[in-house]
């Protein structure tokens, strides 16, 4: 340790903690992974067929839902884990499926954190289709499930944007998986959590080790995104 | 036999009124040209009877069948029509992928499909591009592709909405004969619209002029673009002189017109006392001097006022009591020696003198 300085210092000590595979580290960015990629499953499960009926029905107040929805892009994560925390503890409605402070209960926080995003961003990518490749798919004799499948094999791309950029708002929150999770070491501690815990107790290197995974997962998830968009 | 028979067609967007009034029959085999200024209701027509949308209000029959009464026959009815339209549309998928969509949603087998996916391919020239990203096309090749989508669902109504507004001449030829070919062997009727008034003369057997959300008059090409029915469509259809008159006479199969000073013979009965008279520039012929043996019942002395090339022909506009504006080949223009000013002698057939009453 050369010249001192803790940003340094802290550096150079966290790719140390990246090379060796270090088991805590390695422990927490699984866990971190687990929990935003499961979470983005059974949100995804909810949302596209959800996001679908939106755009394929005209209905009163369609309008209306839609702003709703991108509103909620913004759903301040905090707020989520609060409501989330309230309806998992023991006061709660669904208290007895004993989630609270479980990975099983950080990743429904996080589905219901990124349903809206994933939502509102599978009607712009289906709207995204225009009007004259609709009238094709009609005019070519397509039913109405055929037309479905179409508009939505048509639009995979920008849909799996929506994805990928819901799972990018679901590993970087920290609002939600603090509170419902209760970041308990070995147990519900993920990348965000334990880099709020160890710069906190001034364990700067550990922090920024995992705030370069952190990173590195952004940067990977950008990479796909924009291997997508091109096509 | 007609195949399409459309009666009081209505149709509105919100507060917008697309299409009025619209009659129009098609005939089994022929191919029926639409034309029209844009923003007259073509494009709305053709989907309206291609099925795509519901129209507001009116009657409308498809292949004998009430399809307003008969709302769940749609699907089966548009499966035996297609319809090519004015953007070049491919989706995100290869060649043969697109060209099959319509077989897939009729649900044809495998091998059924390949084989003909590469024939409609064939007769487009576009084979050597079968796995190629259909994306990835010139916009000419991207229309092609979407041609043989269609054509490869063997529509018995083709319906074609200006299929041509954006390609180079190339391709556009191989599409007009492509559609030509299909009418002539398989019998397709072929419903076309188009702004290009050369492009229906070439393809149509019948043409409809559409004015403002309206069939304005549908008859032979000839019938619409010598004998247009009101004024708004001799402007569309290229009428060089559109000149106000007055009736005085009607003897012997001949109508006389007093054009200010002019007196001109036409073989339109009087369609009232106001008319208006509807010459074509190309129907007037020109002559440096008295022709001794003259067939046109319109013959008079007048004066070159102004000569404007328009190649291949020159615009002459000639005085003779009212403004006439004459259409003559370059060459017939330089054999005259034609300058401002100088006398001419003017020819003109009554029946080449339409008349139309004035409206307003």
């Amino acid at each position: 340790m050369v010249n001192g300085s803790p940003v340094v210092e802290g550096f150079i000590e966290a790719i140390n903690l990246i090379v060796t595979l270090n088991p805590q580290v390695v422990e927490i960015t699984i866990r971190s992974l687990y929990v935003s990629l499961t979470a983005t499953f059974f949100a995804s499960l909810v949302a596209l067929p959800l996001g679908a009926l939106i755009y394929f029905y005209e209905f009163r107040g369609k309008h209306a839902l839609v702003s709703t929805l991108q509103t909620l892009y913004a759903l301040p994560t905090v707020i989520v884990g609060l409501i989330m925390f309230l309806l998992l503890s023991n006061i709660g409605p669904f208290g007895f499926l004993r989630l609270l402070y479980t990975p099983g209960g950080m990743i429904a926080a996080q589905t219901v954190l990124i349903i809206p995003l994933l939502m509102g961003l599978t009607v712009s990518a289906l709207s995204g289709i225009d009007r004259d490749k609709r009238y094709t798919i009609t005019a070519l004799g397509a039913s109405r499930l055929q037309t479905v499948t179409t508009v939505i094999a048509e639009a995979r791309f920008a849909v799996m944007s929506g994805v990928l950029l819901g799972f990018g708002r679901a590993i970087s929150e920290v609002g939600a998986v603090m509170i419902v999770g209760g970041n308990i070491r070995g147990a519900t501690r993920v990348l965000t959590t334990a880099i709020a815990l160890n710069t906190s107790m001034a364990n700067y290197s550990m922090s920024i080790a995992l705030g370069i995974i952190l990173l590195s997962v952004a940067l990977g998830v950008n990479v796909v995104l924009s291997l997508v968009q091109r096509r | 036999m007609a195949v399409i028979e459309a009666h009081n067609i209505r149709k509105s967007y919100g507060d917008l009124e697309v299409l009025h009034d619209v009659d129009i029959s098609v005939r089994e085999g022929e191919i029926l040209g639409l034309i029209g200024p844009s923003g007259s209701g073509k494009s709305t027509l053709l989907r309206i009877l291609d099925l795509i949308e519901p129209p507001s209000g009116g009657e409308l029959s498809v292949f004998g069948i009430d399809v307003v009464a008969e709302r769940d026959r749609w699907l089966d009815l548009r499966r035996r029509m297609g319809m090519l339209f004015q953007r070049p549309i491919v989706f995100n998928a290869s060649v043969y992928d697109n060209v099959a969509m319509g077989l897939r949603y009729r649900g044809a087998s495998g091998g059924d499909i390949d084989r003909r996916v590469q024939e409609a391919l064939e007769a487009v020239g576009l084979s050597r591009y079968i796995r190629s990203r259909a994306a990835d096309l010139s916009g000419g090749e991207q229309q092609r592709v979407a041609l043989s989508r269609v054509l490869v669902t063997d529509p018995e109504i083709l319906f074609l909405d200006e299929p041509t507004a954006n390609l180079d001449p190339t391709s556009t030829a191989t599409i007009e004969r492509i559609v030509a070919d299909l009418n002539r062997e398989a019998k397709t009727t072929v419903l076309i619209s188009t702004h290009d008034l050369a492009q229906g003369q070439r393809l149509a057997h019948r043409i409809g002029v559409m004015i403002e959300g309206t069939v304005a008059q549908t008859g032979s090409p000839h019938a619409i673009f010598h004998e247009p029915r009101s004024q708004k469509i001799a402007r569309f259809v290229g009428v060089q002189n559109i000149i106000p008159g007055r009736v005085v006479s009607r003897e012997g199969g001949l109508t006389t017109v007093a054009v200010k000073e002019r007196r001109l013979v036409s073989t339109t009965p009087p369609p009232g006392e106001e008319v208006l008279a509807v010459i074509r520039g190309e129907d007037i012929s020109l002559h440096r001097r008295e022709p001794g043996y003259e067939e046109a019942e319109n013959l008079f002395p007048a004066r070159v006022a102004a000569i404007e090339p328009m190649a291949p022909f020159v615009n002459v506009t000639v005085d003779c009591g009212c403004d006439l504006a004459a259409l003559v080949t370059a060459r017939r223009a330089e054999a005259l020696e034609l300058a401002e000013g100088m006398q001419v002698w003017v020819s003109l057939q009554a029946k080449a003198v339409h008349l139309i009453p004035r409206e307003g």
